[in-house]
């Protein structure tokens, strides 16, 4: 039959679905700022960003999530300081030093790390790690903001793992040649040349591990207490932006003041990750033009 | 200052000790990972039986089994990588074969990168906001299947568009020169080369999205369900959130109950990775280029 027409329909479709990627980012998009935006226009944004209570049933009800920001980057940062450094660590590890039989088990398990649910590291952390945190630190409770940063560390280490592990694997083998001529030792030219060479790479994973961090809801929600204030220390409960939707939406009504309230913190979220998504996605590019 | 106290150790013994380090970080990445296993599976153990997996829950999800949580999550997976991969395979035969280096094509990528890094709570609130409400799907299978498949969407694409990508250009080349079209070319040729890649990609999507909690929060999950799901539009129990609800939600909840439920969800999800894994690595030694 008409083999040309059957042909032109399918790269038809083939497009349509090319560009759907664009479609549901301008909708997701399109549809918290729509929802935001009436909140905003009834609330004001700068209440909203900067005001440190979050009362929503008390009447009037208050949002102010400067709080749910300071939690949020409170577990963020704790658990980047300890994934980054421990992440960076294990990638070279596993791309310089382990023999290819060990790199290929190491690698697996850092994968299947990435699959274990994060309801259920949340459910593992809140039996197990609380409870340590509580008794070793002698704090009334173990609902923390540190236990946060713990469980999310585990949660970006896989995305900073293995996207660092790329990176510094594809570092040409003749910039390594170009140092051991040079008498340098296997450590040396893994800190001086390696390291250096893979750093946008590294960048990147950094900051799509943050991103996964930031985003992250079921396992922060079990660990970090949720408590709407601003923490005195790292040893205070917390709450988190993502933590705040997933509690409260289900006890909202539907087009209501706290139901908007909510979409405006889901935009909060989106423009932050959107920002650390568009920032490693440009490092990256740099790298692989060079 | 840093300088000269690096200077006094000799370049072999800070090289024997950065190894130590390197090799203990390592270590303490990957120990908790097999604790995590091993903890869930000492404690659940005990709770798995067939009645377990087959019956419905009683007395208040403390007693029973966990048959509707597990039927639930299995429908609203099947749903979603059923829509999400003959989008995100499509999507990627356009990146890898028809798109051309331009603005157009820039924009694409960012926009997929951009739909990666959404958290999936966000998802939940867009799903709950369009599936739910504006389309009046209701809180069913269907509004969370499509939820999910949009989060997955773009690791789909990316995962599929790698292995499109590692098919050798010389296999089109070859194609093309007998006179065969563009579209014949990728169906008979680069689809049936890539096939291995796409499906372990899937697999691993398919576990990915049987763990996830925070889409099918407001879209598909519900507390309890008192009958199996009958069809599309119906409430369903999802064992994500039912270990959520268990473990935090209901008082004098059995452990070995709690354990149970996190035993199920994590033996589905890490065996489908693993099978995944495996796959991957076996047909990479197969692969004749």
């Amino acid at each position: 039959m008409n083999n040309k027409l059957i042909d032109s329909i399918i790269e038809k479709i083939i497009f349509l679905c090319g560009i759907i990627a664009i479609v549901f980012v301008i909708l997701i998009f399109g549809f918290l700022l729509k929802e935001g935006f009436y909140f905003f226009k009834e609330y004001g944004v700068f209440k909203f960003i900067f005001g440190k209570y979050w009362y929503p049933s008390s009447n009037p009800a208050v949002f102010g999530v400067f709080s749910l920001i300071i939690g949020s980057l409170l577990v963020t940062l704790g658990a980047a300081i300890i994934a980054v450094p421990l992440g960076i660590a294990t990638a070279l590890f596993i791309a310089e030093l382990a023999p290819k039989g060990i790199r290929d088990i190491l690698k697996s398990i850092v994968e299947l790390m990435a699959a274990i649910p994060s309801v259920v590291l949340g459910f593992v952390g809140m039996v197990t790690l609380v409870p340590l945190i509580r008794t070793t630190f002698d704090i009334p409770t173990g609902l923390t903001a540190f236990s946060g940063s713990i469980v999310l560390a585990f949660m970006a280490m896989p995305t900073i793992v293995s996207i660092s592990e790329d990176a510094i694997r594809s570092v040409p083998w003749s910039y390594k040649e170009g140092a051991y001529a040079l008498g340098a030792t296997r450590w040396q030219t893994i800190r001086r040349v390696v390291l250096k060479a893979a750093m946008p790479g590294i960048i990147a994973a950094v900051m799509l591990g943050i991103g996964r961090v930031i985003g992250e809801t079921m396992a922060v929600l079990m660990v970090t207490g949720n408590a709407a204030n601003i923490p005195s220390s790292i040893f205070d409960p917390v709450r988190t932006l993502t933590a705040t939707i997933a509690a409260e939406m289900g006890e909202t009504v539907r087009g209501g003041l706290h139901y908007r309230a909510l979409f405006a913190i889901g935009l909060v979220l989106f423009s932050i990750t959107f920002i650390i998504n568009f920032i490693a996605d440009l490092v990256s590019n740099k790298n692989k033009k060079r | 200052m840093y300088n000269k106290n690096m200077i006094k150790l000799s370049p072999k013994l800070s090289q024997k000790i950065m190894y130590v380090v390197l090799a203990l970080s390592t270590a303490i990445v990957i120990i908790p990972v097999l604790l995590i296993v091993f903890i869930i599976i000492k404690n659940g153990w005990s709770a798995i039986s067939w009645e377990f997996l087959t019956s419905m829950p009683t007395d208040g999800m403390r007693a029973g089994g966990i048959l509707p949580a597990i039927l639930g999550t299995l429908s609203i997976v099947a749903c979603a990588i059923c829509i999400t991969l003959p989008v995100g395979v499509c999507a990627a035969i356009y990146l890898n074969e028809y798109a051309k280096d331009n603005l157009l094509t820039r924009i694409i990528k960012l926009a997929i990168v951009n739909l990666a890094g959404v958290p999936s709570v966000v998802y939940g609130l867009f799903g709950m906001g369009i599936f739910v409400m504006l389309l009046g799907f209701g809180v069913s299978i269907i509004a969370g299947a499509l939820t999910l498949s949009i989060m997955e969407l773009p690791v789909i694409i990316t995962t599929a568009r790698g292995a499109l990508n590692s098919v050798p250009y010389s296999f089109r080349e070859a194609s093309w020169s007998l006179g065969v079209s563009k579209w014949q070319t990728i169906r008979r040729i680069v689809l049936p080369n890539a096939l291995p890649g796409i499906m372990t990609g899937a697999i691993l999507s398919i576990s990915r999205i049987s763990g996830e909690t925070a889409p099918i929060l407001f879209t598909a999950a519900a507390f309890y369900v008192p009958h199996l799901p009958h069809s599309m539009f119906d409430q369903v129990m999802a064992l994500p959130y039912h270990l959520y609800i268990i473990s935090t939600q209901i008082p004098n909840m059995p452990k070995n109950i709690i354990f149970g439920t996190a035993l199920v969800l994590l033996m589905m999800v890490l065996s489908m990775s693993l099978f995944a894994i495996v796959a991957r690595l076996y047909f990479r030694k197969k692969r004749k280029w």
